[in-house]
């Protein structure tokens, strides 16, 4: 439980904390340090178990079938980050405390700082690569929040917006990568990851997951070429430059690296994909950050090479540097923090970070200016101080590395470049910001120490510098073997922690870079000139410009394709649909399987010719649209022929009925529309679209071919072995549909209620008015109901209805139910609305049809639900046998009231369509009441 | 047998194909309900075509596969449904837009329109 609640504190304490805001800045603040505190407390008793390289595990099944579980690890690794990430989090909640206005949303400061504290803690703590990614994502949207904090600026919207961008596009290559390494491992636990190291660095796909990795750890550790983004995440709030984006979240990257370093590591391709990046970041970071003006431009620019430093230590593929790296980490979040603090008091008491205008400050605030020289000294590599003790690391280790030739010396060459660098914009950070004359112009005037409590956090950590530095092997010598123990799965080397190792060349390149550096910064002028002739490039205006152009072309090809016209997207869709089928059915082309072809009788043939004649012509002479709709009608009844001959009774006689309604329906709708259609497109696109019609259809033709020359097995026969024992009918079909896939039908039947209700909507209160004649300028005929109609039609009504309920009843061992019932009795009534008028009907019709629908869902979900009563699953359907008095013998089923839904759902929905339709004409109602008396 | 049955639901595919591509609401009704009994047909046949079996329990020898046949039975239904709602749909358009333009509104002219064939019918 103690993992999990750790991971799970921090965010409970962002619901929490702001709770607290309206009590004031203290109190809130005090507040969000209790998770830390508890979660520190939590982790304190198990510190002997992980300093033996005892690992913590725990685990919560989350989704199996994905791979993902709720999995938790805690060993020297995780727990020197999570160290970092509690302690200098409680460090930065006390300074924000000050840092912050009162008028200010400290409320959602808190929150979301809590919230990253928490999602850090996760990607340090899953053991569960997918978890761990989860948390991952949710640092960049965390860091997203944080860095438009002040989102009345259009700079910390800009650079809030690229962080997210980079490290967020980081994070999906990372999800590629993981799920590649998932894929040659067969699970995500990261126990089992570290066991496949060799099946993973000697698989096809390696290079690959490598890449992807490394991707989504460069991004988000900024390392060139997409270091852009860290320096214009100082538009955050100082307490967040100093948390985020120096000691933790950048850190991430760093911390996948040494997570997958047993696994990842040790190959050429690691080698140099990690060890050049490094160094490039390394050199490029250094470089630039001796020309930023701005105070925290010069620190982001720093970290920015640090980052690097640890990156190219990584990279050197020996264990030693891998020891360097870890130590380098803790350092640099302790001096680094540490400088961000002290720009933040800066910024807080002059008003400004430009360094041209903070000048000669050792006279109002020598107390902080003491603390920042200390951490700055660090940052330089001064001895005594701890940033020199990894640097001493780092140059030994670039020395030995094997490189063939001349290459040899590149390494030493670039940290010792670095190295004067690093000296260099430290001493500028320490002189110019100090020293150096007098303040010009500042806002506040005259700047003065900060509240006490204020530097607190940075005194800590400077501490912490001072200790590191003068005792290592006491301070952090175990932290630092408990963390090397588990990112070298074991192998630990054999090194050793102290002040001096003797004068080496190692110590020599350290006086090389200290000298050299403060040489490069007594003659700064000159290298300020010669930076000046290049143009700086404004990454942020690169980064939106290139966004804006991709927006246009975005927008642009959506425009092209998405053109508001919907017989256009009817185009694209079957085309494309055409395009993708062309490929596996040209492949196939024409395919007779096992079965071959049987013979056709004659009046088979000839319904097939009357079809196909029918279709062709409908599609013919579809400007002329009562035509078209005839033949039309043509072509549905011989369909229903078709089921009848292949024995699908049923079908037949629903397709009949279906057939009845839609004719009436469209005939219906055809009077309100012009009934020619004009000739608006041109030859070439008719051509195209019979092409894609004719591609379609020869398709169609083939897969069907394919398909009915093919053997297969049906899953039926258990349908049909279990119909009359366990449905209690003969008549399959209907046992399937209101037995064993009772569920399908009550969705289907709630589908028509929905379209018929949708159609009641629509047309309600829609006046058309229909054309005075048909499109040949005739006149429509005065005598709108046929007396000889009417004759016929009303005596009808009761055989029908007879008819209907003949076929409801039989419908479980004969061909028939509830659809077919239905549809008779639709027919049936839309008959006499015909022959006598919709107001006429309306007077004699006793109820409405919404109700009929609402009754049949009730008698379904009734039906259904009364075998829940009875501790059946839902729709279980009983039956039972009793005999009547004159029919005889006969069974009564549940599936009975079912299938009466079913029919009252049909009679409903198809009548309120219909109806719907013929009360459209304000004149009809009226004119047909008086006709049919 | 066979090769009949796979021409008509070419057809049917065709025909109902080139009619949905119409610019007017009303063919593509008419295209659409073409192309649902095409895919009625298609569906149904996946049982394969067998004669004189109805899947009536005791009727005859060989049973007809019954699954198809209760898919497609509903697919007729909601295919109906299908069918009114879009031709509603094309109602509520002409009476809203006064035009059955599938787009709401007539397309600009295209050059080589030949609106004089159509008006001459």
């Amino acid at each position: 439980m103690t993992l999990s609640l750790v991971v799970l504190l921090p965010f409970l304490g962002a619901i929490a904390a702001p709770l607290f805001a309206q009590a004031g800045r203290t109190a809130i603040a005090i507040a969000s340090s209790v998770p830390a505190l508890i979660a520190l407390a939590m982790l304190f008793p198990h510190w002997a178990t992980l300093a033996e390289g005892g690992v913590l595990l725990e685990t919560h099944s989350w989704l199996p079938a994905v791979g993902l579980s709720l999995s938790f690890r805690l060993d020297g690794l995780s727990l020197l980050f999570a160290l970092l990430i509690l302690i200098i989090g409680l460090l930065i909640i006390l300074y924000a405390r000050y840092y912050l206005k009162p008028y200010e949303n400290v409320g959602k400061f808190y929150a979301l700082l809590l919230c990253f504290k928490g999602a850090m803690l996760g990607i340090v703590l899953s053991s569960n690569l997918l978890l761990m990614l989860v948390f991952w994502e949710l640092t960049s949207v965390v860091s997203f929040l944080l860095i438009s904090f002040w989102n009345h600026k259009q700079d910390a919207r800009r650079g809030a917006r690229m962080a997210l961008a980079v490290t967020g596009g980081g994070g999906l290559a990372l999800l590629a990568g993981i799920l590649i390494i998932g894929r040659i491992v067969g699970s995500y636990e990261l126990d089992d990851v570290l066991a496949a190291a060799d099946l993973i660095k000697s698989h096809a796909l390696y290079p690959f997951a490598l890449t992807l990795v490394l991707l989504g750890a460069f991004t988000k550790s900024a390392q060139f070429p997409f270091h852009f983004w860290l320096p214009h995440a100082m538009q955050a709030p100082t307490p967040v430059s100093a948390y985020l984006h120096s000691a933790t979240m950048v850190k991430a990257g760093i911390f996948l690296m040494a997570r997958l370093y047993p696994v990842l590591a040790g190959t050429d391709q690691w080698f140099y994909m990690v060890s050049f990046t490094g160094m490039v970041t390394l050199l490029i970071g250094a470089y630039v950050a001796l020309f930023k003006h701005d105070l925290k431009g010069l620190l982001a620019h720093s970290t920015v090479s640090h980052l690097g430093l640890i990156t190219l230590l990584f990279g050197m593929n020996t264990q030693l540097a891998a020891v360097a790296a870890l130590f380098h980490v803790i350092n640099h979040a302790t001096f680094k923090a540490s400088l961000f603090m002290a720009a933040g008091i800066i910024d807080h008491e002059t008003g400004t970070r430009d360094m041209r205008q903070i000048n000669g400050l050792w006279r109002f605030m020598p107390h902080t200016a003491t603390l920042a020289m200390v951490a700055a000294s660090s940052m330089a590599g001064v001895p005594l101080l701890n940033g020199f003790l990894s640097k001493e690391m780092f140059f030994a280790e670039s020395l030995s590395l094997n490189l063939p030739g001349i290459w040899a010396y590149l390494p030493p060459l670039v940290a010792t470049l670095a190295g004067i660098f690093a000296v260099a914009y430290s001493a500028r950070f320490i002189h110019d910001v100090f020293f150096n004359g007098k303040p010009v112009d500042l806002p506040i005037y005259p700047p003065h120490e900060p509240p006490r409590y204020m530097k607190i956090p940075v005194e800590i950590l400077v501490f912490a510098c001072v200790m590191v530095g003068m005792f290592p092997a006491v301070s952090i010598g175990p932290l630092l073997h408990a963390a090397a123990f588990a990112t070298l799965d074991g192998q630990v080397p054999e090194y050793h922690l102290a002040i001096l190792h003797g004068f080496n060349l190692p110590l020599l390149m350290s006086f090389l870079a200290f000298f050299g550096g403060l040489l490069m910064y007594s003659q700064r002028q000159r290298f300020f000139d010669f930076h000046a002739r290049f143009r700086e490039i404004d990454e942020k205006a690169v980064f939106e410009k290139v966004a804006m152009w991709l927006e246009d072309r975005a927008a642009a090809f959506t425009n092209r394709i998405e053109n508001g016209s919907l017989q256009r997207y009817a185009m694209l869709l079957i085309a494309s649909a055409v395009v993708v089928a062309l490929a596996p059915i040209g492949d196939m082309g024409l395919f007779i399987g096992s079965h071959g072809l049987s013979p056709i009788d004659w009046p088979s043939l000839t319904a097939a010719v009357l079809l196909i004649i029918s279709a062709l012509g409908t599609a013919a002479y579809h400007r002329d649209r009562f035509f078209a709709l005839v033949l039309l009608s043509v072509v549905g009844l011989v369909v229903a022929l078709t089921f009848a001959r292949f024995s699908a009774p049923d079908l037949a006689m629903t397709q009949l009925s279906v057939e009845v309604v839609t004719i009436v329906l469209l005939m219906l709708a055809l009077y309100y529309m012009p009934s020619w259609t004009p000739i608006e497109t041109s030859w070439p696109r008719r051509l195209r679209d019979l092409t894609i019609a004719l591609v379609a259809g020869a398709g169609m033709t083939l897969i069907t071919l394919a398909m009915l020359t093919q053997p297969f097995e049906s899953i039926s026969s258990f349908f049909i072995a279990n119909s009359k024992p366990g449905g209690g009918g003969t008549n399959v079909v209907n046992v399937i549909l209101v037995d064993f896939r009772g569920f399908d039908t009550l969705g289907e039947i709630t589908v028509l209620a929905i379209a018929a209700l949708g159609i009641y909507a629509m047309l309600k209160n829609t006046a058309l008015t229909p054309p005075p004649g048909d499109g040949l300028g005739h006149p429509w005929t005065r005598d709108a109901h046929p007396m000889m109609l009417k004759q016929i039609a009303r005596p009808m009504l009761p055989l029908a209805l007879m008819i209907s309920l003949y076929i409801f009843l039989r419908g479980h061992n004969m061909p028939g139910g509830g659809f077919i019932a239905g549809l008779i009795t639709a027919v049936a009534l839309v008959l006499q609305y015909i022959a006598s008028g919709v107001g006429w009907t309306e007077d004699r019709i006793p109820f409405r049809y919404h109700n009929v629908i609402g009754l049949g869902l009730l008698f379904a979900v009734i039906a259904g639900a009364g075998s829940l009563a009875f501790g059946y699953p839902f729709l279980t359907s009983a039956f039972g046998y009793i005999t009547w008095p004159v029919v005889g013998k006969f069974e009564i089923a549940s599936a009975m009231v079912f299938d009466l839904g079913v029919y009252f759902t049909v009679v409903g929905a198809t009548l309120l369509a219909l109806v719907s339709l013929g009360k459209l004409s304000p004149h009809s109602a009226i004119k047909s009441s008086k006709g049919g008396m | 047998m066979e090769l009949a049955y796979a021409l008509i639901i070419g057809t049917l595919t065709a025909s109902g194909v080139y009619l949905i591509l119409r610019a007017r609401t009303f063919p593509v009704v008419v295209g659409l309900t073409l192309l649902s009994y095409g895919v009625n047909l298609f569906l149904f046949a996946t049982g394969r075509l067998v004669t004189g079996g109805q899947p009536i329990i005791g009727s005859t020898g060989e049973y007809a596969d019954p699954l198809p046949q209760a898919l497609v039975l509903t697919a007729i239904v909601i295919g109906f449904a299908m069918t009114a709602f879009a031709v509603v749909l094309a109602l509520r358009n002409q009476a809203d837009n006064e035009d059955d333009h599938v787009d709401g509104h007539r397309p600009a002219p295209e050059p080589r329109a030949e609106e004089e064939e159509g008006a001459s019918r």
